[in-house]
């Protein structure tokens, strides 16, 4: 069923009789050419690609839960391309481009909403990095306008300019940024690749990998074995719990990244504002509520829920930029577990063991990145070689001095 | 979370800085044969357990010392802390 404007309006006036379940529940197989494992946003776009895109048939998408209830239901719903360094830029706007095009592309409703994301600065030498990396955005065919305090003043009139510490001085915007309706990315990646023929298997959680003389043949999982070909791992968040019983160690840590709702409010957020003193950034729902968020609390952890230090740090931030922030409640906030890699970028890439695909390492920033790590991840399995926007997502790329280290900070998960 | 300092007592784990995994204690001997892979897997992998994990935390705006924390990372229950000092004499490191 396609859904349309005319659509709604038939089913209205047949009493919505027609609708019909947008993904089937059919039982596991014995053999699929490719099994995915991990039913988020990023393992939904990857059978969605692979079918649509890469002409492969007889594909599995293997979830513990229900689909789309991990980082891609948990997420601020942010999208941008505002990355410095070669190996991320061009693969960011790959993402980007891929976001402006979705909606038609699968025929859903995702509510992409290019409402434009602004990155302030505060100081000489941090216009100067903003200058680079709008330049670097635009060499790789993204947007990027440098604004001074009175651009910054004609988008965001609200914000706290002669702030006594951290005065905001301009800021770096990006106008295709924004947001997108996150649980709706999860679902029109379900429908599409259901469509194309995607088994998509619930409460199907793998709890085993059977290699066979360094190949693999296949997953255990609660609902019994299935043969694959190929299988493909993409569960960031338990990247190193699934990869164990693959017998493989990452150079990953799980953090937990805390996100917060107010109550809804008239229309005051523009886009997407982030401080550059400290860790702070906030967007507003379609429903009205402020969404925030900052720091990981940087500490191991698989819980979901954070601790309170990094919830008074978020909210100082927002009281640092734009004071009337205090005047709003909060009424929600939550806990998602991030896959912290050593540079703070991911990875898309083959493991040693044959047959078995990695995708993981997505940080603090996976959300925006979903329809491109799908399409290059489904290049990959499909093609055997990497997307040219995503070589460098190398799994071993520790060994050979070839880190993507945005932030410069080294080999330490809670800094990046 | 509460740490409970083994000289300081209980204090906030806002007066620390984290670290990660204690096995960064043990470093690989520079003159083994293997040196090159055991330094990148000691420095770039990690166990990431969910469940029972021994930690190295700093107490920055505290004493300074390092200590070695046991906490649960899927409740965040601190069952053990320890000096790493102590911890590091206790498996052969003379300094």
């Amino acid at each position: 069923m396609n859904y349309s404007g005319f659509r709604v309006f038939w089913e209205g006036l047949t009493g919505n009789a027609g609708w019909k379940p947008a993904w089937r529940d059919p039982d596991p197989r014995a053999e699929y050419d490719i099994v995915i494992v991990g039913g988020g946003g990023h393992g939904l776009a990857t059978a969605y690609y692979l079918a649509k895109e890469f002409g492969q048939r007889n594909i599995a998408v293997v979830e513990k839960g229900w689909i789309g209830s991990g980082n891609v239901g948990r997420n601020t719903t942010i999208v941008r391309s505002n990355y410095l360094l070669p190996g991320n830029e061009p693969f960011y706007e790959f993402s980007l481009k891929l976001w402006e095009g979705l909606e038609q592309d699968f025929n859903f409703n995702a509510m992409v909403s290019q409402r434009g994301i602004v990155n302030l600065y505060h100081s000489d030498a941090q216009r100067d990095a903003f200058a680079r990396r709008g330049n670097a955005m635009r060499l790789a065919g993204a947007d990027a306008v440098l604004l001074d305090q009175d651009g910054i003043r004609e988008l965001c009139p609200f914000l706290d300019f002669d702030n006594a510490r951290f005065p905001i001085r301009g800021g770096l915007w990006q106008p295709r940024g924004g947001t997108v309706r996150h649980d709706a990315v999860a679902w029109g990646y379900a429908r599409g690749a259901d469509k194309n023929g995607v088994d998509i298997l619930q409460n199907c959680e793998v709890t085993g990998f059977q290699i066979d003389n360094g190949v693999c043949k296949g997953v255990e999982t609660s609902r019994g074995k299935i043969r694959a070909k190929k299988v493909a791992v993409c569960v960031a968040g338990s990247s190193s719990r699934v990869m164990e019983r693959a017998g493989m160690r990452l150079p990953i840590e799980s953090h937990v990244l805390q996100a917060f709702v107010t109550e809804g409010l008239k229309p005051i957020i523009p886009g997407v504002i982030t401080f550059g003193a400290g860790h702070f950034y906030v967007s507003q729902s379609d429903k009205g509520g402020l969404v925030f968020g900052g720091d990981i609390d940087g500490y191991n952890t698989y819980a979901q829920r954070g601790n309170l230090p990094v919830v008074e740090d978020v909210c100082e931030g927002g009281m640092a930029i734009m004071p009337m922030i205090g005047r709003a409640r909060v009424l929600r906030m939550w806990g998602g577990v991030v896959d912290m890699s050593m540079d703070g970028s991911p990875f898309i890439d083959k493991t040693a063991i044959e047959g078995l695909y990695f995708n993981g390492g997505w940080c603090y920033g996976g959300f925006k990145a979903t329809p491109a790590s799908g399409y290059c991840y489904a290049h990959l399995i499909a093609r055997g070689e990497p997307h040219p926007v995503a070589v460098d997502y190398r799994l071993d790329r520790f060994r050979h001095g070839a880190m993507i280290d945005e932030k410069g900070a080294g080999a330490q998960p809670n800094l990046h | 979370m509460i740490i409970e300092h083994p000289l300081l007592g209980p204090r906030d784990a806002a007066e620390f800085t984290y670290l990660g995994d204690a096995a960064m204690i043990d470093r690989p001997d520079w003159q083994s044969g293997d040196a090159i892979r055991e330094f990148h897997d000691y420095l770039y992998l990690r166990d990431n357990p969910a469940g029972e994990h021994r930690e190295l935390w700093f107490h920055e705006q505290g004493d300074r010392s390092w200590l070695v924390v046991t906490r649960n990372t899927t409740t965040h229950e601190i069952t053990k802390v320890e000096l790493a000092r102590d911890t590091a004499l206790a498996s052969g490191r003379h300094r």
